[in-house]
């Protein structure tokens, strides 16, 4: 292996322990250069000695220790709760997809209810680029029907009743989730 | 031999009802969070309360828990989010690396470990103190890495950050660790650096 470049090139001390440090945490990409030259140069090896003994005393550092009830305390606090469900089983995925439901099912009422209002024997395939004369329809008469007016009150009703529940439970999922991170 | 039940095994046990087996986890971690939190909070009984927290956080969400991640990992997430939750509400102040109680409690124990010679014992205690001379997140990911069995990977995850990032400020907070203990315990490490 052609380790002459690695050995010759000036490298800076802090390069030298970030390579090591690589080396000894098993992170490096050049495993048999390092040891190399650990075992040939002698400023590597002084360095990795020294980092060694660093690393493998941090490795026997104590963890601290809390009080000896503290298994039994979290037992008995523990005894009070229940584990909560699952987050994704008491998220009812009917809700979201009713209301993407209502949602689609009065774009497509409005739209399906504007083409039954165009009145396509007056229209002039020439007029337009679309092939329907948009100025031919009558959009007051959409609007202006207390039906539709009705029918668009109730749906809104729906619709602000269907978000609220659906607020709702983002809510109080959201709380619990609070509650419980 | 004894082996132990791994983690998975136990928490099965426990959502099927079985919540004594839960001591056996809590008994299992409660060094490592209980550290983890000491990180953060220097009080003792603050951290204690936190840790204990941390396992009652983690018993209600069990079921939450899809073991794609190591239990410690999530565990360390959950004492991580609960440690950085409660310094907002007490606002305590986290310590910073030139407060001044640190390096006066580092002469004590210099002086101290420099009575008592330099033994392997005395030399885990100085590189546990320097530890905890450094900044709150030097200090997190040395324990993580080297206590807590953490991959870098599983670290990113805990401390919600890329691994390379991770990997950068490991060596960065080694570097740091190596400064502390150069300025407050020079005798003791003059044989290694």
């Amino acid at each position: 292996m052609n380790n002459s470049s690695l050995q010759n090139s000036p490298l800076e001390h802090g390069d030298i322990e970030a390579r090591l440090w690589e080396y000894i945490d098993g992170l490096s990409t050049e495993t048999s250069a390092i040891e190399i030259l650990v075992r040939e140069n002698s400023e590597w090896k002084a360095k990795y000695t020294e980092l060694l003994e660093v690393h493998q005393l941090m490795g026997k550092t104590e963890l601290e220790h809390p009080s000896l009830r503290f298994t039994k305390n979290v037992m008995d606090e523990i005894a009070r709760f229940q584990i909560a469900p699952a987050t994704k089983k008491y998220i009812n995925t009917k809700i979201i997809w009713g209301l993407a439901a209502f949602f689609i099912a009065i774009i497509v009422g409005f739209l399906g209810y504007g083409v039954s209002q165009i009145d396509w024997s007056a229209a002039d395939s020439s007029s337009s680029a679309l092939g329907v004369d948009l100025g031919a329809v009558d959009y007051s008469r959409m609007f202006d029907n207390s039906i539709v007016n009705g029918f668009m009150m109730v749906n809104i009703l729906l619709g602000l009743l269907l978000l609220d529940r659906f607020l709702n439970m983002k809510r109080k999922a959201y709380r619990e989730e609070g509650y419980r991170a | 031999m004894h082996t132990q039940t791994p983690d998975l095994d136990l928490i099965q046990l426990v959502l099927a009802g079985n919540s004594a087996m839960y001591a056996q986890l809590v008994e299992r971690h409660q060094n490592f969070v209980f550290t983890i939190v000491l990180r953060y909070l220097k009080s003792r009984e603050d951290a204690e309360e936190v840790a204990q927290d941390v396992f009652v956080k983690a018993y209600r969400s069990l079921a939450d828990f899809k073991g794609t991640s190591k239990f410690s990992t999530w565990l360390y997430t959950i004492a991580t989010t609960s440690s950085l939750s409660f310094l907002r509400k007490k606002k305590v102040e986290v310590h910073s690396l030139d407060d001044e109680r640190i390096f006066a409690a580092a002469d004590i124990i210099d002086s101290g470990l420099r009575a008592n010679g330099i033994e392997q014992k005395s030399r885990i205690a100085m590189v546990t103190e320097a530890i905890k001379m450094l900044s709150v997140d030097d200090a997190q990911i040395i324990t993580l890495f080297y206590k807590g069995e953490q991959t870098l990977e599983e670290i990113a995850q805990i401390v919600n950050k890329e691994p390379n990032a991770v990997k950068v400020q490991l060596h960065r907070a080694r570097t740091r660790l190596k400064e502390k203990m150069q300025k407050h315990f020079a005798a003791e490490v003059k044989d290694i650096y």
